[in-house]
């Protein structure tokens, strides 16, 4: 019953949260405090450590507190994490499933294209903002309301830039594993 | 069946590669798919952004379901999704386990803020590939601006940004089309 109640909650995170990652956590907070699954500071705290590791936001969230909302043995609380991502998975991938099984006729209409064409440009300026967001609250923390400058991230991110931008051929984990070394020594010293 | 092996293990290094979200997994994605593997041509990833943007959900569950289907039908997309989600399940399980050792751990903690401060890097490549496909014009560069200040600012959810957008091209496309039919 309990396992039930997570999943139909996260089912709907997935289902109503457009935009990805960041856009999801006020819909997240919502329920997950509601509910009591987590505490707010637990909240805060797993926010920075999705940031941290691999993998798409939704997915750590709902893993992480798959975990902590259902009482019982590890292996119970290792069910209620899988459920929990489950729940969230499905939407997507039942929408997305549908519309690429349709989208050779669907998107060859002439209304398609016209809405297309009008989205595409939008879809630049989605990645220009996340650009810019990410890459400002590494430096600057959180710059809306109170600025912390990090020079250490500054360096680190005019090293990798000028790295990804004359080195075409570097793959983007190469360039993740040279911030790792340079974060390892800068924030050492 | 080794094509679906394929698939899934292609995700799963996507899925345990990308720090930072999905618009970092937005460049690993083209990266492996267009450039190395060639399951996709560059139109066709551009095609799939926009559908993931106008749908629920992240890009890397709406990407994997997408480009797993079109490489391998059903069973391409359902590897391809388990591929991608695995990676993260696991790490957050142990975690979850060791939560108090994984803050206390010095290295770790250094390593992950160089990754988040290089990791941006990688969005910008994506945007200055994708950015090329776009043309250049008065109501292009209108509708980037719209996006780029609702979404940076949070003013409010995208999705009316997207649904406006859509309305607007729609009957834009229209009405060109037809004065063009009868001039």
């Amino acid at each position: 019953m309990e396992l039930l109640k997570l999943f139909w909650l996260f089912f709907k995170i997935g289902l109503f949260t457009f935009g990805g990652g960041y856009a999801m956590i006020p819909l997240i907070q919502q329920e997950l405090l509601s509910n009591e699954y987590l505490s707010h500071s637990q909240l805060i705290e797993f926010i920075g450590i999705s940031e941290a590791t691999p993998g798409p936001f939704a997915i750590n969230i709902a893993t992480f507190s798959g975990f902590h909302a259902i009482q019982g043995d590890v292996w119970f609380r290792i069910l209620g994490s899988a459920v929990a991502t489950l729940g969230v998975v499905l939407p997507s991938f039942i929408i997305i499933l549908l519309i690429a099984m349709f989208s050779e006729k669907l998107l060859k209409t002439k209304q398609a294209t016209y809405i297309f064409s009008a989205i595409q440009p939008m879809v630049v300026g989605f990645i220009m903002a996340a650009f810019l967001s990410v890459t400002l609250t590494s430096i600057l923390g959180n710059y809306f309301t109170e600025i912390s400058f990090d020079y250490k991230a500054l360096i680190i991110f005019l090293v990798v830039l000028v790295i990804g931008l004359f080195i075409k051929k570097i793959p983007p984990i190469g360039l993740i594993f040279i911030s790792m070394v340079l974060g390892l020594i800068l924030y050492a010293i | 069946m080794k094509k679906y092996g394929e698939i899934f293990i292609t995700f799963f290094k996507i899925g345990l590669f990308t720090f930072g979200g999905g618009y970092v997994m937005i460049n690993i994605m083209s990266h492996t798919i267009v450039n190395k593997k060639g399951w996709l041509s560059e139109d066709e990833m551009f095609e799939l952004l926009v559908i993931s943007e106008s749908t629920p959900g992240p890009f890397a569950i709406n990407g994997a379901t997408y480009i797993g289907y079109k490489h391998a039908k059903f069973w391409g997309s359902f590897f391809a999704t388990l591929g991608v989600v695995l990676p993260s399940f696991i790490i957050i399980l142990l975690i979850s386990f060791f939560l108090q050792a994984f803050k206390d751990n010095i290295f770790i903690q250094n390593g992950l803020k160089g990754i988040s401060a290089g990791v941006s890097v990688l969005i910008l490549l994506a945007l200055m590939k994708i950015g090329k496909k776009a043309p250049i014009n008065v109501i292009n560069v209108l509708l980037f601006l719209i996006a780029l200040v609702v979404s940076f600012f949070n003013f409010f959810s995208i999705i009316y940004v997207l649904i406006g957008g859509a309305i607007f091209g729609l009957v834009y496309g229209l009405i060109r089309s037809r004065r063009d039919g009868t001039t």
